[in-house]
């Protein structure tokens, strides 16, 4: 299963421009044109995104430095670990949805700290892999188009990356 | 929101700062993320311009509906506000299968290019539609199949079998998945501002 997955994402890229480009130039479309014109567009799309980004990576920054976000780790594990989660995943679930470069610093770590093959490595890879940077995606996506009121998606982002440490945690100990 | 949640970060980083004595370290902590904020965007912009070059081919060529067409049925139900047929559904279906391959630096283009299309779709333009809380409730519960970041980060500190996570990263995701879409029906009209 995970070997046919692992063929698949080599064979998507480029099967996939192959497959585009010979059906454009079927439709008679000047493919050249088109695709130097969309790509014109990342310009202005990434000048749209980079406030976005830079204000959060900064307010990350200064949280992680001051040390407040240790502190909240250590107050949230207070709560998380008579529920099965593992304290030393605490940081790395508070990161998460803020921060994919700084909670993937945070695995990097527990990784070698505690080993790949340990149960801890396999939870923290797991969360990792199965749950978004709910805050940078929002802030990316909504912030592109001009949007300032999230409503619900900032609950539902945050509530499914529960869900997902939660399950991670209960999957691992089940399999590993 | 995102307003108060910027400022409740930055501010209480500081106060906390000031009261533990580790004010010392934010200086270079702030100027450290803002240089990462410009090599994060400049990594970014390559693949993006690559993938919206290739979106604007599959956009002329007519590939777009196609897709869409033929899963349409599938994903329609989750979208009730979308037309039949418009173009943020196509993108919204290419950042969806992008994702589920692990292909992140691909799926972020077409994601924005689904936001772009869904806004115009949008009555109120400063305000969140359902449609956009519904794909966003989707991207940010991550529907995987590929976690090649992880599988990397695996290899590199020596694991057996860098891949044995992968069947508890589909689970993890599926149950995030499925919360994700639950909660934003529950949650779409209790938080309706009009």
């Amino acid at each position: 299963m995970s070997q046919m997955v692992s063929v698949i994402a080599q064979w998507f890229v480029p099967i996939l421009v192959l497959l585009v480009l010979a059906f454009a130039q079927w439709r008679r479309v000047k493919v050249f044109e088109a695709f130097t014109e969309g790509a014109k567009e990342s310009l202005s799309v990434a000048a749209s995104i980079f406030p976005f980004l830079l204000a959060m990576l900064v307010a990350v920054a200064i949280l992680r430095a001051s040390g407040l976000l240790g502190l909240i780790a250590r107050l949230f594990g207070t709560v998380l670990t008579p529920l099965g989660i593992p304290p030393e995943v605490i940081p790395m679930a508070l990161m998460r949805p803020i921060s994919g470069s700084g909670s993937l610093g945070i695995l990097t770590d527990l990784l070698k700290q505690y080993g790949p093959d340990s149960l801890i490595g396999r939870i923290a890879s797991t969360m990792q892999g199965s749950t978004e940077t709910t805050f940078y995606v929002l802030a990316v996506y909504f912030g592109s188009v001009g949007i300032s009121k999230y409503r619900h998606a900032l609950w539902v982002g945050l509530l499914a990356d529960l869900a997902a440490f939660f399950a991670a945690v209960w999957v691992c100990k089940l399999i590993f | 929101m995102v307003n108060t949640l910027w400022i409740g970060m930055v501010l209480g980083g500081i106060l906390y700062a000031v009261y533990a004595g580790t004010l010392a370290e934010l200086t270079p902590a702030i100027f450290g993320a803002a240089e990462t904020a410009v090599q994060l965007i400049l990594g970014m912009l390559g693949v993006m311009a690559f993938w919206l070059g290739m979106a604007k081919v599959m956009e002329k060529s007519g590939i777009m509906h196609l897709v869409v067409r033929i899963l349409q049925p599938i994903i329609r139900p989750i979208f009730p506000s979308i037309p039949r047929s418009h173009p943020a559904m196509g993108s919204i279906l290419l950042n969806i299968t992008a994702n589920l391959l692990g292909l992140g630096n691909a799926a972020t283009p077409l994601g924005l290019a689904a936001m772009k299309q869904l806004q115009t779709l949008n009555p109120w333009p400063r305000e969140a539609s359902d449609a956009m809380c519904t794909f966003l409730a989707l991207n940010t519960s991550c529907i995987t199949l590929i976690p090649s970041t992880v599988l990397a980060v695996r290899a590199a500190s020596g694991a057996a079998k860098p891949t044995d996570i992968i069947g508890t990263t589909i689970i993890a995701t599926l149950v995030a998945t499925v919360v994700a879409l639950i909660l934003d029906r529950l949650l779409r009209k209790a938080r309706r501002s009009r």
